[in-house]
């Protein structure tokens, strides 16, 4: 009964508009831009007051409550403010990269967002058959690790800042943040990893894809469940590396419990003692953003991204991109609830969790986790089990996939159908649909011709 | 000039200036900074040879975590700005100068001495060498020699690391 509903919501593969062919396609990744910059950048007034509402909401307070109704147009008021405010400049600090530091921080955070999938757009072909785009800037085959670049870079706005500022507070806070960054960023990677070994790809949208299947891969659960709640990673990986991912992105971005770079008992500010004005909002905002991006990195990773929680019909026509902002912002609303609840933890405590509990922790659910899926593949190659089917290690297409990944390098000409990232058209030809059990007017996955014109 | 080129031109413009910069600055922050600018030149240039898997791990390696720690270590020594690092009156400029020179001709002239071979791959291969599956089957492989290097550089980071703790703890 929902499939015409199902059908609006496919867009046609090539449009006539003024008498010009436009392949629709091809504009994905500047919708992919307006939407995530649109969404990053609009949210960010919105943060600050959930934030402030919130834990005026657990600590009994009123909250903002004077400017618009009920205190939403506080922080557009206090952005106002920030912009008057007297841009003060201290002697002797070093000028240029006093000014770089905030606007690196904050471009810095923006450009991680580049790789993060919102969702996938169905487009019709010529000859009705159907294919995925997925909605993202960039669809890079090394997106995890190009996050994880942004985020490793993003210490330099902080250090400088600290070490720019040329006051003793700053720099102890500088310092502070790089040390607190290197040392969450391992037991980062390493839950970073178990997903990766579970899901056999590095691209976010492969990640995702590689959610959506049953629980566990066991074929007797009914179908209502397959890419559910109970498929996403948080449960495959046996929980303990969301926890671990959960732990290292609050305290890669600086915020409570983990707050020791600005820890304001001790140290004025920290790294923004100095700042002043539109410079400390940029560096506020650049905290923001990247609350933002890891907490959307988490949804993708282990939330299932733009998946529904239960595979119903009636979920399926909500679009994915808002289940995506939901995830996102439980991940918010994780924030706001500890800076609520729990204390700052001693400098020794948080060197001692980072390096003595989660690492080992990590390294050992990586060990554990890579025998799993390697006997799990095992299982599944011999046709009388009913483990895990293919679906979950090649997600493109089998075929491309093992091909890929098992031929080494020779000189015979492959026939490669999946090229890597950034251009539409190579994206659009490999990605192939794979229909949900409730879906069901998607046509079978099939080869699409390869000589789609580009406006 | 076609956009490949212009994105040459312009990369290599910024990460040659860099370079010098880095060189010649006698505040080791922006010298360190300039290094930074540099690696993530380098960086782009590996994207533009479709090796993303390289160029990620060039930022992930070199820009987050060495030259975060290289920074570390300048703050923590409070070699602060405006401190004279450079020795006057070495030979150690015109050295330095001479064998730069010597290399660049080197490397121009080198075509004409040695004739290096074309390589024979095709371009769908080209197309995603850099991906990470390629990279990986290609380094694990038992068809390629790979496999012991990467071993072995992997034991030799291994000593690097137990050398550091035995250095930096006093008793064991």
């Amino acid at each position: 009964m929902f499939e015409s509903l199902f059908n609006a919501f496919i867009l046609p593969e090539n449009v006539t508009w003024f008498g010009q062919n436009l392949h629709l396609p091809s504009f994905v990744p500047y919708l992919a831009i307006a939407g995530t910059l649109g969404f990053i950048l609009g949210i960010l007034p919105m943060l600050i007051w959930i934030e402030r509402v919130v834990i005026a909401l657990m600590q009994d307070r009123i909250g903002p409550n004077r400017v618009g109704p009920r205190g939403l147009l506080q922080a557009a008021a206090d952005v106002l403010k920030l912009f008057f405010k007297e841009d003060f400049l201290p002697k002797s600090v070093d000028i240029r990269l006093y000014y770089l530091a905030p606007f690196l921080t904050m471009l810095i955070a923006l450009s991680a967002g580049a790789v993060l999938p919102a969702q996938n757009l169905t487009f019709r072909h010529g000859d009705g058959t159907l294919f995925r785009v997925p909605v993202t800037v960039g669809d890079v085959n090394v997106g995890l690790l190009y996050i994880l670049a942004m985020s490793s870079l993003g210490v330099y706005g902080i250090v400088l800042a600290g070490w720019a500022s040329n006051n003793k507070y700053s720099l102890i806070g500088g310092l502070r943040a790089s040390a607190q960054l290197i040392s969450y960023e391992l037991s980062m990677g390493m839950a970073i990893l178990c997903v990766v070994v579970l899901a056999g790809s590095l691209k976010l949208s492969d990640i995702v894809e590689a959610q959506n299947q049953l629980p566990f891969g066991i074929k007797a659960a009914p179908e209502f469940l397959r890419g559910s709640v109970f498929s996403w990673f948080w449960l495959q990986s046996l929980i303990i590396p969301v926890i671990l991912y959960t732990i290292s992105m609050i305290a890669e971005t600086n915020r409570a419990p983990f707050d020791l770079p600005e820890a304001e008992s001790e140290l004025v500010a920290g790294f923004h003692t100095e700042y002043s004005s539109m410079k400390f909002a940029t560096f506020f905002a650049g905290e923001y953003v990247n609350m933002l991006v890891v907490s959307a990195l988490n949804a993708a990773l282990f939330w299932g991204g733009s998946l529904p929680p239960l595979n119903l019909a009636i979920l399926h026509i909500v679009p994915g991109f808002v289940w995506y902002i939901l995830k996102i912002m439980m991940g918010i609303f994780l924030y706001t609830w500890l800076r609520a609840t729990l204390p700052r933890l001693r400098y020794d405590a948080l060197m001692n969790l980072g390096w003595k509990k989660m690492l080992p922790l990590g390294l050992f659910w990586l060990f554990l986790l890579s025998g799993y899926s390697l006997i799990r593949d095992t299982i599944a190659e011999r046709r009388d089990s009913p483990l895990l089917p293919t679906t979950t290690r090649y997600l493109v297409s089998p075929d491309t996939a093992t091909d890929r990944r098992t031929a080494p390098l020779s000189n015979e000409r492959t026939h490669a159908t999946d090229t890597s990232g950034s251009d539409v058209r190579a994206r659009s030809s490999g990605t192939s649909v794979s229909p949900g059990g409730s879906m069901p007017s998607l046509a079978p996955p099939e080869e699409k011709p390869k000589d789609i014109p580009i406006p | 000039m076609t956009p490949q080129l212009a994105l040459f031109w312009l990369l290599a413009i910024i990460s040659v200036a860099a370079s010098l910069v880095m060189v010649r600055s006698r505040n080791p922050i922006r010298s360190a900074l300039c290094l930074v600018a540099t690696f993530l030149c380098i960086a782009v240039f590996y994207i533009t040879l479709s090796a993303q898997f390289i160029a990620a791990v060039q930022i992930i390696v070199y820009a987050g975590a060495i030259m975060v720690l290289f920074l570390f270590v300048i703050m923590l020594l409070n070699m602060g700005a405006g401190q004279e690092m450079r020795d006057k009156g070495t030979l150690q400029t015109p050295i330095a100068v001479g064998l730069g020179v010597s290399f660049l001709v080197a490397l121009l002239f080198s075509q004409r001495i040695v004739t290096l071979p074309r390589t024979n791959v095709s371009p769908e291969l080209v197309d995603r060498m850099g991906e990470v599956q390629t990279v990986g089957a290609n380094l694990y492989s038992p068809a390629q020699p790979w496999l012991f290097p990467f071993e072995i550089t992997s034991i030799l980071l291994l000593v690097a690391v137990i050398g550091a703790i035995i250095m930096a703890k006093r008793r064991i």
